[in-house]
């Protein structure tokens, strides 16, 4: 029999509350955490809305050592971890930690921390030849952000495979797929995975006003995140974390584990089209969810949910939506289809693994998250987006889907575990 | 895709039981390209390194005066104008340019027609350690002195840890599964081991390795704070692995791209082979203060095992060679444990290259290919001996060998370890 993995622990910090309770609740609620950015003074930017974790590193039990050394980003994967760790029920004194492994995501790294000690070691940009004596002595953590990783791994005792994957906003969703597939190919038997990102510094909102891609609705900060909305103009950048515990399914079993989901099917294709354009017929995207449902034995019309990409740019809701239809035909129709990004906004590396913990937990409660703020649908985007409320239905098998700069389309089903015999 | 994504459980298991990686599911180099300090492309680089030719030398991307380490392996001769669109270049990194041009070499070495290949069945993973760093200074600089209305379009892809795989895959029309890995130094053979699963599970030809670099003010702050860098002035003794002299390594920059492919399809191409990656395998180092001891000397150990080899089997070692006394030694004693004292030749030719960071074990990965090829081990620049402590056979002079196996070590800084196995075809 093949091995199988599958979710046993799940730990998030997002906008709207530390810890998978509040993320649950705000989802459902269809409440938005969308706002004025605060954690900065972004008074001179095009976009000045973000979706910020209200984040109290010494109350999410952080030492004060491990404050001091890591990124913002780091911090929320490290807490994750041990939430989703303590989530699981496991005894990591009782795993082989050979046998134990880490992936985290992450698209920009420590790009805030990096902003805040480029200011100081330049003197504020005025020199070219930096000051190397103003540096941090963490700044080669920052520098190489492969130290998240390392971070989770010392927290967790992992001395199994452990990387950083970093592709982009699909890294959520590509390094949990990793982890998958070294539980599946017999690397490790537990994995803990997942991604975390903390962009909102001001280098990340001045790269996005550059090419306008995220939203100038400063005046109207709860509802500015508008996925499939007629009036969407952009992404709200967002921040946070979420991490698993992945085990191999019988294993998971015999220590009579509680089991969220299994992870069936993960795909991913490139586009090769853009670094950040997307081709208008979503090919690439549906190639990766023929794929990914292909490799879970899924039928089309076996999705009871569909966790989408959403962003609210003008160009991903219809490319999305058009890949849809070419994966999986008329039942892209009859499916209920949601963005939490209108509620939380885009964490870029981090929102896959936020979007795999929303499709855990909607076949967890048989709940499927909405859509907030879309009130206008855009006649392009013609498919059930579940607007503004959350649905109570059977949920069994959710497709959850990313893209990316670089051209990163990624899609991964996950199944209730009792679903599926082998 | 169905009947060719899903790994087989016996295969799959197979990865740490110890049976070897059947032929059936092979993958094979095919192509390499290079851009290295002691030479850009294969062949310039190879005969460089087989003459014992360093690239090490004075700092020219910035003025490094008044910083404390001041020698770097540096790509020459590259002019970015006469290799790549002029399109390109305002969105690129210096190491991104660098490692576009190694991709060409690299496809074109393989010869393979990507027009007649399902291009979904083409993909790139790359390594990556801090992404386009220059670019992100010059970016960093327009913000803080200029304001944000000066920050470049391509700020939001150009530095980011992807760009290479986004670059390759956009410039060849690979649309196929991709990926990128970050872990620093360990990197250069994660990636090729991710392209490797890539072909396990449906993929036909993967472009793969490492191109890295961050020679700039910023970077070379960033990596001084990490506190492993040479402050050596004299080319000649500033990086000294496994020597008495040891305090440090180089940064270069640079590395290699290669080209990885199923074995029934390189085959059925008619495709000239380089070798085979026979054998993976990554661990991490324990927390400080916790029990066990580093992980290199097991993921050495479980590579040998997937690639079915006895150590006794292994013609060659390319050594991680951090150049750092304490991680010398457990380097040695990591070689000494599987090979026995002075067990196996032990070659480091990135003495001539200083540390690639993200591109180093993809470099090492050529270097032993070509091994293989030429039946010969390349030198270690300026080192006479090992110290006699660590028991290595320290290939100082270029060695005539037959060499149908080699080793591969790498650690990312942290805690990262991995060890690749490639055999002749």
């Amino acid at each position: 029999m093949s091995r199988r993995a599958v979710i046993t622990g799940i730990g998030v910090v997002a906008p709207g509350g530390t810890g998978t309770k509040e993320f649950w609740s705000l989802l459902t609620s269809g409440r938005t955490a969308t706002r004025t950015i605060s954690l900065f003074d972004a008074s001179a930017f095009r976009s000045r809305v973000a979706a910020e974790a209200d984040f109290d590193p010494e109350a999410a039990g952080l030492t004060p050592q491990e404050i001091r050394r890591m990124d913002r980003a780091a911090q929320f994967a490290v807490v994750s971890a041990r939430e989703a760790v303590a989530d699981s029920g496991i005894d990591l004194d009782d795993i082989d930690p050979a046998r134990l492994g880490v992936t985290l995501g992450s698209a920009v790294g420590a790009t805030t921390a990096l902003d805040a000690e480029y200011r100081v070691v330049s003197d504020g940009g005025r020199d070219w030849l930096v000051d190397h004596r103003y540096a941090v002595p963490h700044l080669h953590d920052y520098f190489v952000p492969s130290s998240f990783a390392r971070e989770v791994a010392w927290a967790v005792g992992a001395q199994g495979p452990t990387a950083m994957v970093s592709t982009g906003c699909t890294s959520g969703l590509d390094a949990v797929g990793h982890a998958v597939e070294l539980i599946r190919e017999g690397s490790a038997d537990v994995m803990v995975a997942g991604a975390g990102e903390a962009p909102i510094s001001p280098i990340t909102v001045a790269c996005f006003d550059a090419i306008r891609a995220t939203t100038p609705r400063n005046g109207d900060p709860e509802h500015a995140s508008r996925p499939f909305d007629r009036t969407r103009d952009g992404f709200v950048l967002g921040e946070g974390a979420a991490v698993f515990v992945l085990e191999e399914l019988e294993a998971a079993r015999r220590r009579g584990a509680h089991v969220y989901a299994e992870i069936a099917g993960f795909a991913s294709r490139s586009n090769a089209y853009h670094m950040t354009g997307l081709r208008p017929d979503g090919a690439e995207m549906a190639e990766a969810i023929r794929a990914a449902l292909g490799e879970a034995g899924t039928a089309p019309d076996a999705v009871d949910y569909v966790n989408a990409h959403g962003s609210g740019t003008k160009q991903n809701d219809r490319h999305e939506t058009a890949a849809f239809k070419r994966s999986l035909g008329a039942h892209a129709y009859e499916v209920p289809v949601s963005s939490i990004k209108s509620m939380i906004g885009h964490s870029l590396g981090a929102i896959g693994s936020l979007e795999v913990a929303a499709s855990a937990l909607a076949i967890e409660h048989g709940v499927v998250p909405p859509t907030a703020n879309l009130h206008e649908p855009d006649p392009e985007c013609d498919l059930d987006y579940t607007p503004l409320t959350a649905r109570e239905c059977q949920v069994d098998t959710v497709l959850s889907v990313g893209s990316g700069f670089g051209g990163f389309q990624s899609a991964m089903v996950l199944t209730r575990p009792d679903r599926r015999t082998a | 895709m169905t009947s060719t994504t899903l790994e087989t459980p016996a295969r799959a298991v197979a990865a740490t039981d110890g049976r070897a990686d059947g032929r059936a599911d092979a993958a094979v180099f095919t192509g390499i390209g290079v851009a290295a300090p002691n030479g850009l492309g294969t062949e310039e680089w190879w005969r460089a390194t087989l003459a014992g030719e360093s690239g090490i030398g004075p700092v020219t991307r910035f003025d490094a005066a008044g910083y404390p380490a001041r020698l770097a392996g540096e790509v020459p001769g590259f002019e970015p104008e006469e290799r790549l669109p002029s399109r390109l270049l305002p969105q690129t990194d210096h190491m991104t340019r660098l490692a576009l041009v190694a991709a060409e070499e690299a496809l074109a070495d393989a010869g393979a027609d990507l027009a007649a290949l399902d291009p979904h069945t083409a993909g790139v993973v790359t390594a990556a350690s801090a992404g386009g760093f220059e670019f992100g200074q010059r970016e960093l600089q327009a913000l803080w002195s200029r304001g944000g209305q000066h920050v470049s379009a391509y700020q939001s892809f150009a530095w980011f840890y992807a760009v290479n795989t986004g670059q390759i895959s956009i410039r060849h029309g690979l649309r196929g599964p991709s990926g990128v890995l970050v872990t620093e130094q360990a990197g250069g053979l994660d990636a090729v081991a991710q392209a490797r699963r890539r072909l396990r599970r449906g993929a036909v030809l993967m472009v793969t390795g490492g191109v890295d670099g961050a020679i700039c003010p910023w970077g070379w702050t960033a990596q001084l704070a990490g506190g492993r860098m040479s402050t050596a002035s004299d080319p000649a003794r500033a990086y000294l692995p496994f020597g008495a002299g040891a305090r440090g390594h180089v940064p270069g920059e640079g590395g290699a791209v290669l080209i990885l492919e199923a074995g029934a399809a390189a085959r059925a191409r008619g495709a000239s082979v380089y070798g085979r990656l026979a054998g993976y395998a990554a661990t991490f180092d324990p927390a400080p203060g916790r029990a066990g001891g580093p992980g290199l000397g097991r993921a050495a150990e479980l590579a040998l095992q997937e690639a079915g080899l006895e150590p006794s089997a292994v013609d060659a070692v390319f050594a991680d060679a951090a150049g750092v006394p304490e991680l010398d030694r457990i380097e040695a004693a990591a070689l000494a444990r599987v090979f026995g004292p002075r067990g196996v030749p032990v070659a480091v030719p990135k003495t001539m290259t200083g540390r690639l960071a993200a591109g180093g074990a993809s470099l090492d990965l050529a270097a032993a290919l070509l091994s293989i090829r030429d039946g010969v081990l390349p030198p270690a620049a300026n080192l006479a001996e090992a110290l006699p402590e660590y028991g290595i056979d320290l290939v100082t002079a270029a060695r005539q060998a037959r060499v149908r196996a080699c080793l591969v070590l790498a650690r990312g800084q942290g805690g990262f370890n991995a060890a690749a196995v490639v055999t002749s075809a």
